[in-house]
C-alpha cells in the first residue's frame, strides 16, 4: 500500500520534473533554434534552414566593440569585487568582530535596493562630483553590486574550514600575511574561482546600472537592447543571443568541473 | 600548597606569574603561577571550561593574557608572536593543512629556514621515521586515520625544534586502545627527545600516566601540583581527590589539634585523627575525610582490633575485570562506600557478592583530611 503510494508520488514528481524542465529551457532554446530560421520574424511556422544571421553577427562591429566594451568591464570587476568579498569575509568569519551580524547586512545591503533605484543614485552621485560617464562609471557600479555575491560565497567558504588551520600556520613561524597566502588562500581558491565567474556573469548580463552609466561606449546587453529597435536586426541578436548562452553553459560546466576536483588536483600537487 | 615549596626561587624553564585572561565577565584563567622545568612532561589537568586550553593557548601566543606574565628560558613573552615564539603547538583537531600532502605538512615550518631541496628532504624524511610513518610522504592529508594525523601534527610541530611542546588533548580524538600505545608512545618520544612537553587534558588517567608533573586547575585556578603519585596519594582538596579517581567521602568538622595530629569529627564516622602539618586548617571549618576504595579492607569477621571499622551490607558489586567496586551500605554515610578488591584468578574472595554482611577496616594512615 504504502510502495503503491510512493510509486505512485514518484510519477507525478517525474512528471512535475519534466514540466519544470520545459517551462525553463522551451524559452531558451527557442534562440538558437530561430537563430537558424530562414526568416525575419520569430513565428512557427519555420521558414528553412540559414546561417545567415550568424554571419552578419560575426560580421558587425558594433557588437565586436560592445563584446569587447562587456570583457572590459566585467573582467575587472570580477577580480576587484572578488578581492573586496575576500577581505570583508575573512574578517567577519575569522575574527570575534564587533557588530559582524549587522555588518553583513550593511554589506549587502545594495541587493536589496532595486537597480533602478542604485542606477538613478548613482547617476545623480556622479553628476554631482562631475564624473563623466564611461566604462568605468559602469565598472564602479557592477562592483558595488557584485561584492555583496562575493561576499557571500566566500564567506560561506571561509565558515566552513577549522580556524585552528590558520594558527597552525602561525604557529609554524609564519607571519599573518604568509598564512593568509599559504592556508586560507588555497583552501578558500575554489570559493574564490566560484566568486570570479559569479561576478563575472553578473558583470557580463547587467542592463539597467550600464544602462544609467554608460556613456558613448556601451556593453553588450545595452547594445542588444539598443539593436531590437530595428526588426532587421532581430535574427541577428538571436544568433548572438545563442553563442552567449553557449559560452555561458562552458563557463557554468567548467567552473563545477572545477570546484569538484580542487581537493584531487591539491592531493596530486 | 605542600609542592609549591619556597625554596624554589629560582624561576622555571617556563615560568608563569599571576597569569589572568578574562573574556568579559568571565575570568576563564585567574591569576595563575607556575613553574615547568626543562625536560618536564607536564599536564594540565581538569574538567571542560576550567581554562587549561586558554592557558595552554596563552603559551602558545593565540591569546593575549589579561594581567601576569609568561617567561620562557628566562624571555618574556608578552610581546612575541605565535611565530616568534620557540614554541609549537599541536592542536586539538591536529589541524593538518588539508591541501597539502603529508610530506608538504610536515616541511610547512621550514620555509623560512630556506634549505636546499635535499636538506629539506632529509629532515622530512627524519621526521617521518621517528613517526614511524616512512613512505608516507606523497600521502594526501584525507587519506590519514586519526592517529596518523596525530603523529603528523607531531612531526610538524618537532620539525621546528621548539624549546617547548604544547600539546591541546593531544589523545581525545583517538579510541582507547590507540590512545593508551599513543600515551606510551608520546612519553618515550619526550624523554628521548628531552623537549619541555606541557599537554591538556580532561581524562586523568591520562594525566596520570603522562605527566612527571600535574597543575589541576578548576574555574580558572590551579588546585594542587605535584608528582601523579603525590597528587594521588595525598590531595589536599576535594576537588582534587575526586577528579583523581573514586573516593569515598565524609563530611567533617575541624575540632583541634592532638600531637601531630587534627581531630576531626567525622559525623557518623566519629571523631578521626588525622596526621597533618599544623596551621592547615582552623577549628571549625568544614572540611572533607577522604578513603580511596583500595585502601578499604574487606571481611566477614570483625577481626580488627582498630576503631577504625564499620560493619555494613554490600548493595552491589561492579566488576571491573582487574578488580571490582563493591558499593557497601553502612551506617556511617547516606552513601555506599565504594570497596576496590583486587580480582585474583578472576574472583573477587569471600563476602564480596550482593547482600553479604561485611566488616570494612583501614589503616589510619590512609586516611585523608581534604579542604573544600
Amino acid at each position: 500500500m504504502t510502495r503503491r503510494l510512493t510509486n505512485n508520488a514518484g510519477r507525478w514528481f517525474g512528471v512535475y520534473t519534466i514540466i519544470y524542465l520545459l517551462f525553463i529551457y522551451i524559452p531558451v532554446l527557442l534562440l538558437p533554434l530561430f537563430s537558424f530560421n530562414d526568416g525575419l520574424y520569430v513565428a512557427f511556422p519555420m521558414q528553412g534552414f540559414t546561417l545567415r544571421w550568424w554571419e552578419e553577427m560575426v560580421q558587425q562591429t558594433g557588437m565586436h566593440r560592445a563584446l569587447a566594451n562587456s570583457f572590459q568591464v566585467a573582467l575587472p570587476v570580477s577580480f576587484i569585487s572578488t578581492a573586496l568579498g575576500i577581505c570583508s569575509a575573512k574578517a567577519l568569519t575569522s575574527q570575534r568582530l564587533f557588530g559582524a551580524k549587522f555588518m553583513v547586512g550593511l554589506f549587502t545591503l545594495p541587493l536589496v535596493i532595486p537597480f533602478i533605484i542604485l542606477g538613478i543614485a548613482l547617476l545623480i552621485a556622479f553628476n554631482a562630483i562631475d564624473v563623466k560617464l564611461s566604462l568605468l562609471t559602469v565598472g564602479i557600479g557592477h562592483v558595488l553590486i557584485c561584492t555583496p555575491f562575493a561576499l557571500f560565497v566566500l564567506m560561506s567558504r571561509l565558515e566552513s574550514f577549522d580556524k585552528s588551520i590558520e594558527e597552525a600556520g602561525r604557529d609554524l613561524g609564519e607571519t599573518a600575511w604568509m598564512t593568509f597566502w599559504r592556508v586560507t588562500f588555497p583552501i578558500a581558491l575554489p570559493g574564490v574561482i566560484a566568486s570570479l565567474l559569479l561576478t563575472f556573469t553578473i558583470s557580463f548580463d547587467e542592463f539597467l546600472l550600464a544602462f544609467f552609466l554608460t556613456g558613448n561606449d556601451s556593453t553588450l546587453p545595452i547594445y542588444i537592447w539598443s539593436q531590437l529597435r530595428f526588426p532587421i536586426k532581430l535574427p541577428g541578436v538571436l544568433a548572438l543571443g545563442s553563442a552567449i548562452l553557449v559560452v555561458t553553459a562552458i563557463l557554468v560546466f567548467i567552473a563545477e568541473r572545477l570546484r569538484r576536483q580542487s581537493p584531487k588536483e591539491a592531493e596530486a600537487r | 600548597m605542600k609542592t609549591k615549596d619556597s625554596t624554589m626561587t629560582e624561576r622555571g624553564f617556563i615560568s608563569i606569574d599571576g597569569l589572568s585572561k578574562h573574556f568579559g565577565a568571565v575570568r576563564a584563567v585567574d591569576n595563575v603561577d607556575l613553574e615547568i622545568a626543562q625536560g618536564e612532561f607536564f599536564g594540565l589537568l581538569g574538567p571542560s571550561g576550567c581554562g587549561k586550553t586558554t592557558l595552554l593557548r596563552m603559551l602558545g601566543g593565540f591569546e593575549v593574557a589579561t594581567a601576569g606574565e609568561i617567561h620562557i628560558d628566562d624571555e618574556p613573552m608578552a610581546a612575541v608572536p605565535p611565530n616568534h615564539r620557540p614554541v609549537n603547538m599541536v592542536f586539538q583537531n591536529y589541524a593538518i593543512f588539508p591541501h597539502l600532502n603529508v610530506f608538504q605538512n610536515i616541511a610547512f615550518g621550514l620555509r623560512r629556514e630556506k634549505l636546499g631541496k635535499p636538506e629539506l628532504e632529509k629532515r622530512v624524511d627524519e621526521a617521518l621515521a621517528m613517526i614511524r610513518l616512512e613512505g608516507y610522504g606523497a600521502r594526501a592529508a584525507h587519506e590519514l586515520s586519526g592517529g596518523q594525523r596525530q603523529r603528523v601534527a607531531l612531526a610538524r610541530a618537532l620539525i621546528k625544534k621548539p624549546k617547548v611542546l604544547l600539546l591541546d588533548e593531544p589523545l581525545g580524538a583517538l579510541d582507547k586502545k590507540l590512545r593508551e600505545q599513543m600515551q606510551l608512545e608520546l612519553r618515550e618520544l619526550q624523554k628521548s627527545l628531552g623537549i619541555t612537553f606541557v599537554f591538556v587534558t580532561h581524562d586523568q588517567e591520562e594525566a596520570l600516566t603522562m605527566s612527571d608533573r600535574i597543575a589541576v586547575m578548576s574555574d580558572g585556578h590551579v588546585l594542587e601540583q605535584g608528582s601523579p603519585a603525590e597528587l594521588y596519594s595525598h590531595p589536599n582538596t576535594r576537588f582534587v581527590a575526586e577528579f583523581l579517581g573514586a573516593m569515598n567521602l565524609f563530611e567533617a568538622v575541624v575540632k583541634g589539634r592532638e600531637a601531630d595530629d587534627y581531630v576531626v569529627d567525622a559525623e557518623r564516622l566519629g571523631q578521626v585523627r588525622i596526621a597533618a602539618p599544623d596551621g592547615k586548617f582552623a577549628p571549625g571549618e568544614r572540611v572533607s575525610v577522604g578513603l580511596r576504595p583500595e585502601n578499604i579492607k574487606i571481611s566477614l569477621k570483625d577481626d580488627s582490633k582498630s576503631a577504625a571499622s564499620l560493619a555494613g551490607t554490600v548493595s552491589t558489586a561492579a566488576y571491573l575485570g582487574d578488580r571490582t567496586h563493591l558499593y557497601v551500605r553502612t551506617a556511617a554515610s547516606e552513601e555506599p562506600i565504594i570497596v576496590g578488591v583486587q580480582n585474583l584468578d578472576g574472583a573477587s574472595g569471600p563476602g564480596t557478592e550482593a547482600s553479604s554482611d561485611v566488616f570494612l577496616s583501614w589503616s589510619p594512615g590512609t586516611v585523608l583530611l581534604l579542604k573544600h
